[in-house]
């Protein structure tokens, strides 16, 4: 930055900037330090948000989030928007009393707004006028009050920050229930006991299932609707995660996702948490591709720093993060064959690759799926010997043969494609409302990727194709993976051949690093899609808001849309072809 | 033709089945329970089967493994134990799920803290083995292990590891870790060399001052 530059920021008295001029009185530049974007009234929002999409061609709304300044009494709904062309963000805030926090909802403009207006309700207690379904998502309902909030606190809360003061030097050890019993500092609903709780919201979850009287088989047999709850263990699910699905027959009328099972408030604990602590969590969000993770999180961080890594250390980020996709790709088709049917032989036949990739992630990072393994500015260790040949061996030879050889076992069977072709469909229009993201998106035929879309790291630099299809069902989700397995193959194959040596830290590493005050957004394209950290720092140790935009959870806004006229083993398929981690869906 | 992929996926497993006997007999029958065939079965060159015959075999573990943090000390010559932590606390500070309790007293007389911990625990139950204790101790002292054979009957009596049950010989650490261990060494030399210096640096100048005051 020149020296003049700087004050003109400073300036009170600034000229509109064009943006402004074209919105006069609706926006105005946020102009916090730290900060970007611009301040919307509430009032106008919704005005506003349709003139962005539609004007001004920002179609695809990433990320919806809210944070709570508690010392400033406020509220504040900060949106992420993009062009599906490529391109920086427009991000728009909307500040609101923190008393009485009410936003207008923004679902009749980008549908995505849908799932994630519904979590900003739940966890931070912002009420979204005009939407649809505002019931809570990740709590249940009948939960009292609001877990992200600052002022709440949890069941064996103990302090509001880490490092806990009795660790050291006086650190007795102690279990924390022992100190605190159950109950003890938890709020209850009034007349809340937890071993008679009938769940009672959930009459709000089978009211808002449609009920359409029909007559099937041509009007000849009166049938019965029917609601059928698939799981939350259910086999099918990944994990545990519940379909309320109404039924005509075998035919899905209506579906609605009820998820949070695996809830764990990540986003709260990662603001208890210093910066670095993090780091580790990051992995058990979407544990399957825990490296890509990291990756989106130390990306975030460098930003408000204003850091960047050495190069050896850009091309060892990036060689992880596209064997990550391999693996994830991998564990994903195999699985989609699990769901048609087909147990377990594809399945393993996929994992055994992805084994082998797994010994490479164990002998840099020291865990198989939980790498932890990027440090900001850096990596926590150099390659170990050995390890790039092996990166060589399995990328030059072994994997491309067995993707060579997934690809005839699967891609031509009659049954899979008896299965997949023509079912799911997520027209393209619909995929961008809906705010879906990764192979999702690119198979219902936009070619958006992030790592060409708005690059981040050295990913400029290396050659490799958007891979995108164009049928918007599960069979062509199944094939962009595919595709995407062997784009990295191509990239990963440049990488190991361009690889300079050289330091792999910026500066010393530290275990406190200094995070000046302000806020980053910062995305990464996580095998399932786009994966965003919305983190703001007040200048402490931790940071006072940490927010993931979740790509599977994003994802599942989508899914009762697909599955709507199809069958209930369709579902499963579909469920598959999304490709979902519960440990991100529910954080 | 309907049937020709079905066929032709059917192929493919008959391929894999094969694989496996073919390697048997490239073994001559001594694809398991041999070092060296293992070694392959468990590298990008491996050929059917790679199935791992636990507990009698055990997949071979890379230096960077962890799992639990343990604590070093040195045997000195006259068989005395010195540990290498001074109870600083950087890897109570630093870890996530904050399972580590450090105890540090005071010297009576000077009251100054001593040294070294006198005691030391480690929630293993919350330990999520994410070592960085161990990336950020500056003393070498804090390592992570690689035994991950440590399941218990009861978890509310073992589970909270001391300090007797943490500490571990160097020569234990550089029996699992190597190069970790050799570059550990070479760390500690240096930082030695770098202390001594600067301690006959300050008594160069001690001794400077000194001339100067007499003269």
């Amino acid at each position: 930055m020149t020296e003049e530059e700087s004050p003109q920021v400073e300036e009170a008295t600034r000229e509109p900037d064009d943006m402004e001029q074209q919105f006069p009185g609706v926006l105005t530049l946020d102009e916090r330090k730290g900060y970007g974007g611009y301040l919307v009234p509430p009032d106008k929002l919704v005005e506003f948000a349709t003139q962005l999409r539609d004007e001004l061609g920002y179609d695809y709304l990433s990320s919806v989030t809210g944070v709570d300044y508690l010392p400033e009494e406020k509220m504040e709904v900060v949106y992420h928007a993009y062009r599906t062309q490529g391109g920086p963000a427009f991000v728009f805030k909307a500040q609101v009393p923190r008393g009485d926090p009410v936003v207008p909802s923004l679902v009749g403009v980008w549908l995505g707004a849908d799932f994630q207006e519904r979590e900003a309700w739940d966890l931070l207690g912002i009420r979204f006028t005009g939407h649809p379904n505002l019931r809570r998502i990740l709590m249940w309902e009948g939960f009292e009050g609001h877990p992200l909030r600052k002022d709440w606190r949890e069941a064996y809360y103990e302090e509001d920050a880490k490092p806990f003061e009795n660790r050291f030097p006086e650190g007795g050890v102690y279990r924390i229930e022992d100190k605190i019993s159950f109950g003890k500092n938890v709020k209850y609903p009034s007349e809340f006991s937890p071993e008679g709780w009938i769940p009672e919201g959930d009459e709000g979850l089978y009211a808002g299932v449609g009920q359409i009287s029909t007559d099937g088989n041509g009007g000849t047999l009166k049938t019965d609707q029917l609601v059928v709850n698939l799981g939350p263990q259910h086999p099918s699910t990944h994990g545990v995660f519940r379909m309320v699905v109404t039924l005509d027959g075998e035919t899905v009328i209506d579906l609605q996702p009820v998820m949070g099972y695996l809830h764990r408030n990540h986003e709260q604990i990662g603001e208890r948490n210093t910066y670095i602590m993090n780091m580790p969590y990051t992995d058990r969000l979407d544990y399957i591709s825990s490296m890509s993770n990291n990756f989106g999180y130390a990306l975030t961080v460098e930003k408000l720093m204003g850091i960047k890594p050495p190069e050896r250390t850009e091309y060892i980020r990036v060689i992880m993060a596209e064997l990550t996709r391999i693996v994830n790709h991998l564990w994903s088709i195999g699985f989609l064959l699990n769901d048609l049917g087909a147990f377990q032989t594809p399945a393993l036949y996929a994992i055994n690759e992805r084994e082998l990739v797994l010994d490479v992630f164990e002998a840099v990072s020291g865990s198989r799926m939980m790498c932890n393994y990027f440090r900001f500015g850096g990596l926590a260790r150099d390659l170990p010997p050995g390890t790039l040949q092996t990166i060589r061996e399995l990328i030059f030879e072994r994997l491309p043969r067995r993707i060579d050889e997934l690809d005839l076992y699967l891609t031509d069977n009659e049954i899979v494609r008896a299965r997949c072709i023509g079912v799911g469909v997520l027209p393209p229009e619909k995929a961008v409302a809906f705010s879906a993201a990764g192979p999702v998106l690119r198979a219902s035929g936009v070619p958006y990727d992030v790592r060409r879309a708005d690059p981040y790291g050295i990913y400029d630099r290396f050659d490799f194709e958007v891979a995108v299809r164009y049928g918007g069902d599960v069979y062509d989700r199944y094939l962009v993976r595919l595709q995407e397995i062997r784009e990295s193959i191509r990239i990963v194959q440049q990488a190991v051949e361009d690889i300079p040596e050289g330091e792999i830290q910026t500066g010393k590493a530290l275990y406190q690093v200094r995070v000046p005050a302000g806020e980053a957004y910062g995305r990464v394209e996580n095998p399932k899609g786009e994966l965003g950290f919305y983190v703001v720092s007040n200048g402490k140790p931790n940071p006072w808001r940490y927010h993931i935009r979740a790509p599977s959870f994003i994802n599942l806004t989508a899914l009762a849309e697909m599955c709507k006229g199809h069958k209930v083993a369709d579902i499963v398929a579909i469920l598959g072809s999304i490709d979902i981690i519960l440990g991100e869906v529910d954080r | 033709m309907y049937g020709v992929g079905i066929v032709k996926g059917l192929g493919v497993t008959l391929k894999h089945f094969i694989a496996t006997y073919v390697d048997d007999l490239r073994w001559l029958g001594h694809r398991y329970y041999n070092p060296e065939a293992f070694a392959v079965r468990q590298s990008p060159k491996a050929r059917g089967i790679f199935t791992v015959q636990y507990p009698e075999e055990k997949l071979t573990l890379p230096e960077e493994f962890r799992y639990i943090p343990f604590l070093i000390y040195d045997e000195l010559e006259d068989g005395t134990r010195q540990d290498r932590c001074v109870s600083c606390g950087i890897c109570a500070k630093v870890c996530p799920p904050q399972c580590i309790w450090i105890v540090r007293l005071d010297d009576p007389e000077t009251g100054r803290p001593i040294p070294d911990p006198a005691d030391f625990f480690i929630d293993v139950d919350i330990c999520m083995n994410c070592g960085l204790c161990s990336e950020y101790c500056p003393f070498e002292a804090i390592r992570m292990d690689h035994d991950y054979e440590i399941s218990t009957y009861d978890r509310f009596a073992e589970n909270i590891y001391d300090k007797e049950k943490l500490d571990r010989p160097a020569s234990y650490y550089a029996s699992i870790r190597p190069r970790n261990y050799a570059f550990d060494e070479a760390t500690i030399v240096e930082k030695k060399a770098k202390k001594a210096a600067s301690e006959a640096a300050r008594k160069q100048r001690a001794a400077e001052k000194s001339q100067r005051t007499n003269e």
